[in-house]
């Protein structure tokens, strides 16, 4: 007999090793069965522990996942991504010159954002993680409102109050960020839970990072949407790493997250979430599911997490700086703008004109938003905001705090 | 000695006791490999494996309740709460198990934690990385609540909450990590490099959790204090030109209300500081234990400069922020007033 020995889960490659994703369990592109969205839950076991993929290596879409969408619409999706990156490259770059004090980019993950974005109603409810900008801008939220949350100036949304990134869209069906992990995935669910209550057809959707299944947000929400059958979707964005620790930690190793879903008692796809159209099938999938009633599903999106974790990380100091090459899922606005050659809808140099119009409308926005102050230049937010919006009246003796920080100012 | 800096100073008496007692365990979110996000931790896990410097899932009340079951089962654990603003997934392992078990169980189970966590503003955290929460875990019966404003504080305290066979909340400041500040944010950062109390032993030491310091010494007014803004209220004191006594409590729980109520007892005048909220703050604690001891001595009103009663915002920092100005005008109001 072994003594029990406590198991620390291994990471694959430390910087100066070789990338290493032989763990990752991957499938064919077309080779995973689609069932009716109406299926028992049971059906789903197996979906939740192979990969869903759409386009293959030489960026053909195959199978019964294939959302068979116009060139036209893989065109605005193929748009929303770059648009996306190059957006965030931008505001990377303000971070480093010290015009907005901190950023998170989503790099190699913008499909899992602008694809679910494209495959739900404009009147179903989203809420996002820090990493998900995709959803704002594929719902048409303007760059100058997202930057002006950024600098925090005069035309900031959440009145300086907020750090930057942490957006919401009451307009465009998006809910408020919040610092804090996890916390949205039971309030999506309580926000279908009212839509079925009030006999809406209107669903939610959130997403969380596979580090934050940990929390127990995460089970909470699982067990409410199974008891309910609540109209939602759960989406866990596997993007391999929390920080410093890989989704080994989170409890990776061994079972899927999307296995959690079946686990619990509700559907579960597991999904190549550099594929855009994989993405954006599943989504299509659960939605219908939701809507006819059978309830929630938990998709996994596998992807990688190809830039650092925020502005005040180093990924350098523990994962090898290769990794993103080597990931066996790709880049996903490549592979979608692969697709849409092979497709002979698009070219190397409408891609390139694309790029450069997108970096025009970005240094664009980012003019105008500027113009509205910065921290440190130009206009400035009425520091007395600070003191709205604790309570829907104002408090005595929070009036007499702000009349006393006036005084003295 | 050795001049350290505060994150230096809290990572050597991890070191130390790692070392010194096989039953110490450090274990939170990036601690391990990673070092921690503000490197506490650095460099510990290699020393001392990965069974004893443990990486985490992001489940803060999962760090908490499964810290209670290794020190009930014999192990003394360390666990980081990356933000204190994160501390409030385990709230409830911490109020209604950790700080009860002793007493529920009638001294049968007990669990000797010590949770470190960083917190206050200062860094443009906004309201998800600023927080100060100090004042909630003060008002629960059965832990005890530290916070230092040194490195050489940092390192003595640090130990003696890992030997403490109750449970300890030991906030760090994050601010005062890499130098001290005196709440003036247009002026360069300063480092520990020439600050007397960043002279600190690189082995063991410890000092008694419950003993406050002077961190000034004076005779006309008592500021007290703990945290960053001691060293505000000491930069205030001295532009004002006000000799001024300030007190370091260092904890909340327990409090050495003796030296403060015998530098009050002497300069009849009392202002108290804190970043947190004011309304229930800690510093409510401290005006009514301070009157209940010297009321025949005060001249004045007690006085209380904290933040202000809204989450920390992030464009408004400087404007929430309790800072020197505040704390002047405050000092010079209450020096005014007639005995």
């Amino acid at each position: 007999m072994s003594e029990p020995k406590l198991h620390v889960p291994a990471v694959p490659a430390r910087p100066g090793e070789t990338p290493d994703f032989s763990y990752v369990n991957l499938a064919p592109a077309g080779a995973v069965m689609k069932p009716d969205p109406r299926v028992p839950v049971a059906e789903t076991v197996a979906l939740a522990e192979s990969l869903i993929r759409v386009l293959d290596e030489q960026g053909k879409a195959c199978g019964p996942w294939n959302p068979k969408l116009s060139p036209d619409r893989l065109i605005v999706g193929l748009r929303e991504m770059l648009l996306t990156r190059v957006f965030d490259d931008r505001m990377q770059r303000t971070q480093r010159q010290g015009r907005i004090t901190f950023y998170i980019r989503s790099y190699g993950e913008e499909a899992v954002s602008v694809a679910a974005a494209a495959a739900l109603a404009r009147s179903d409810m989203l809420f996002p993680s820090y990493r998900n900008q995709g959803l704002f801008i594929a719902r048409g939220v303007s760059l100058v409102e997202l930057m002006c949350q950024l600098l925090s100036n005069t035309r900031d949304m959440c009145k300086g109050r907020q750090l930057p990134v942490m957006y919401h869209a009451a307009e465009e069906n998006i809910f408020s960020l919040s610092g804090n992990l996890a916390t949205q995935f039971p309030q999506a669910v309580g926000w279908s839970m009212a839509a079925a209550i009030k006999g809406e057809s209107r669903i939610a959707a959130a997403w969380i990072g596979e580090g934050s299944t940990a929390a127990a947000d995460f089970h909470h929400a699982l067990t409410f949407a199974k008891v309910y059958k609540a109209p939602v979707i759960l989406n866990v964005v596997n993007n391999q790493w929390a920080i410093s620790t890989f989704q080994g930690y989170a409890g990776g190793e061994q079972r899927s997250f999307a296995a959690r879903g079946p686990g619990v008692g509700i559907a579960g796809l597991r999904v190549d979430g550099n594929d855009y159209l994989a993405v954006y099938a599943a989504t299509q999938w659960a939605a219908e599911r939701a809507r006819c009633g059978e309830g929630a599903t938990l998709i996994e999106l596998v992807t990688y997490r190809a830039g650092a974790h925020s502005t005040s990380d180093d990924p350098t100091r523990y994962r090898p700086r290769e990794e993103f090459a080597e990931w066996p899922l790709g880049d996903p606005a490549e592979r979608l703008k692969q697709h849409l050659i092979q497709l002979g809808a698009w070219s190397e140099s409408q891609h390139a004109a694309l790029l450069a119009e997108l970096e025009e409308t970005v240094a664009t926005a980012w003019k105008q938003a500027m113009a509205y102050g910065t921290l440190s230049e130009g206009p400035k937010l009425d520091p007395k905001l600070m003191f709205s919006d604790v309570y829907k009246n104002m408090p005595e003796h929070l009036r007499l705090q702000c009349e006393q920080m006036e005084r003295e100012a | 000695m050795t001049i350290m800096n505060m994150v230096q100073a809290l990572n050597s008496a991890m070191d130390v006791m790692l070392a010194r007692d096989s039953s110490v365990v450090v274990l939170g979110e990036d601690v391990g490999y990673f070092g921690g996000v503000f490197r506490v931790t650095d460099a510990l896990q290699k020393k001392y494996g990965a069974h004893r410097v443990l990486d985490t899932p992001i489940a803060e009340g999962g760090i908490v309740g499964a810290a209670i079951g290794m020190g009930v089962n014999g192990l003394r654990p360390v666990a980081e709460i990356q933000f204190a603003d994160y501390i409030y997934p385990a709230y409830d392992q911490i109020v209604s198990e950790l700080a009860r078990l002793r007493y529920r169980s009638a001294a049968a189970f007990t669990a000797p934690l010590t949770i470190r966590t960083p917190c206050g503003g200062g860094i443009r955290g906004g309201q998800t990385h600023s927080q100060s929460p100090e004042g909630v875990f003060a008002h629960v019966s059965g832990i005890k609540t530290v916070m230092p404003s040194n490195p050489y504080d940092a390192k003595g305290l640090l130990i003696a909450a890992i030997e403490d066979d109750d449970p300890v909340i030991f906030f760090e400041p994050k601010r005062l990590y890499n130098g001290p500040f005196d709440g003036d944010p247009e002026r360069p950062a300063q480092a520990w490099t020439n600050h007397p109390m960043a002279e600190v032993p690189e082995g063991y030491y410890r000092l008694e959790i419950g003993k406050a310091a002077v961190a000034r010494a004076g005779g006309a007014v008592t500021m007290v204090t703990y945290g960053t803004m001691v060293h505000v209220c000491i930069a205030a004191a001295e532009a004002e030109g006000i000799d001024a006594e300030v007190i370091d409590i260092r904890s909340m729980m327990p409090l050495d209300i003796d030296t403060i109520a015998q530098s009050v007892e002497k300069t009849g005048r009392c202002l108290i500081a804190h970043e947190a909220t004011r309304f229930a703050g800690f510093g409510a604690e401290l005006s009514a234990s301070i009157q209940e001891h010297c009321f025949w001595s005060l001249e004045a009103p007690i006085a209380r400069v904290a933040g202000w009663d809204t989450p920390y915002p992030h464009a408004f920092e400087w404007h929430y922020f309790p800072g020197k100005q505040r704390v002047r005008r405050s000092l010079r109001q209450l020096m005014q007033i007639e005995g």
